[in-house]
């Protein structure tokens, strides 16, 4: 059986203007215009989008799950950088 | 295998009992957490075989397509049908984060290595049986699925969602087509029932063996794949099925079927397990059928996959050529 090997795409949606492109899951294409015929096709059958991304999947570069205590860990300890952490008398009002 | 990392407090904790610890506390696995390999090959095996139903389970359906009674039942139908595509191509692109391949799923169907859901080995005769697995194949489904939006591996969770959404239309379509013909002629509510009789106990296998006869479910419960057991879903599907089965006015083809006051469920008779093992051997109504359509339609695309490769190796080539020219 002949393989097909097309290239895995992440595939990202803008669900309306005003918002952001987020990731969906990814298809796979043989190129960049298949990719988003193919994403227009699977993740957008029913008004979920205004816009698509698709990015090819080796092109991403992710942070390593085992950094993640060294990376993010150092944040949990900074209450400071909150705006609960200073106390302001109810007198002044919305702050 | 006894990888030991530290906890909190700095004592030495396994690998495994960190991983157990995370989803025990209701937090998801993401694709490239540690997880146990047993856990991988579960999943792996789980969602790509769930790809494979929803794969042949267009074809079910998709039979009744050019036949269908009118437009407006025409163009749910291939909606409905699309979407089962779509489900399916969810489901590979979850399990792939898993480090599985497409094309190996794929051929893994083909050949009839993997699995796939037994139900779609009936035959669909009439029309009425296009409203029976909307809303009785897809009732089950929804059972089944509900719970799978919460499983603790986060791509396929995700994927579920996306897929419940859609499946709610299915489920509508299908009961919807029943009612229009159990309201309709006495031969229109005598094709209804006869469906309805011939559906109903395979959707009732569709959630699997007995819980004392389901040797991988405690496993996938612990690592909170399965959320509930096979029976208890199957009580529930039940429980849900009888009153619109009565307001439909057609009869539940279970002369043991009764409500139990005592457990608040309904009671119902003992079922087919010789058959639901024979289809799943390969001996059911259709899965010769299912299985040679799935491959000429692979075959068939063929030179289509060819022209795409080719075309994709053109563009990149010139767009290669312009760069150096310019």
């Amino acid at each position: 059986m002949s393989k097909v090997n097309w290239p895995l795409w992440e595939v990202f949606v803008r669900g309306k203007a005003g918002l952001s492109h987020k990731h969906v899951g990814s298809v796979h294409a043989a190129d960049a215009e298949m990719a988003i015929a193919n994403a227009r096709d699977l993740y957008t059958r029913r008004s979920e989008g205004v816009s698509l991304w698709v990015v090819p999947a080796s092109a991403i570069v992710a942070s390593d799950p085992a950094d993640k205590d060294s990376l993010f860990e150092p944040a949990d300890d900074k209450v400071y950088r909150h705006p609960t952490f200073y106390d302001i008398p109810d007198e002044v009002g919305h702050m | 295998m006894s990888q030991t990392v530290a906890d909190p407090a700095g004592a030495p904790v396994s690998l495994e009992q960190r991983f157990q610890d995370w989803i025990d506390a209701e937090r998801k696995i993401e694709p490239r957490d540690w997880m146990p390999d047993a856990y991988r090959r579960t999943l792996i095996r789980q969602i790509s075989q769930h790809a494979h139903s929803e794969i042949i389970g267009m074809q079910p359906e998709g039979n009744w397509i050019t036949r269908a009674p009118s437009l407006r039942r025409k163009v749910a139908l291939i909606a409905k049908v699309q979407d089962e595509a779509g489900h399916g191509l969810y489901l590979y692109s979850a399990a792939e984060t898993l480090g599985a391949s497409r094309d190996d799923m794929v051929a893994d169907l083909l050949t009839g290595k993997a699995k796939y859901s037994s139900i779609f080995n009936y035959a669909t005769p009439t029309w009425a049986d296009i409203g029976a697995i909307g809303w009785l194949v897809d009732g089950a489904a929804i059972c089944n699925q509900v719970p799978l939006c919460r499983t603790s591996y986060g791509p396929y969770a995700r994927a579920m969602v996306r897929v419940c959404k859609e499946e709610s239309f299915h489920q509508r379509q299908g009961y919807e087509i029943m009612m229009v013909l159990a309201q309709g002629t006495p031969e229109q509510k005598q094709m209804a029932q006869d469906a309805l009789n011939r559906w109903w106990f395979p959707s009732l296998l569709m959630f699997g063996p007995p819980d004392d006869q389901s040797p991988n479910s405690a496993q996938s419960m612990k690592w909170k794949i399965k959320r509930h057991s096979n029976d208890e879903l199957r009580q529930r599907f039940v429980d849900m099925t009888v009153p619109q089965a009565e307001f439909l006015g057609l009869t539940i083809p279970d002369p043991d079927l009764k409500w139990n006051d005592e457990r608040g469920h309904y009671d119902f008779g003992d079922l087919p397990w010789e058959e639901f093992y024979a289809v799943l051997k390969g001996h059911g109504p259709c899965n010769r059928q299912r299985m040679a359509f799935r491959n000429k339609t692979f075959s068939d695309g063929a030179w289509v996959r060819e022209a795409a490769a080719a075309y994709a190796g053109k563009q990149k080539a010139r767009q290669a050529a312009a760069v150096q020219a310019a």
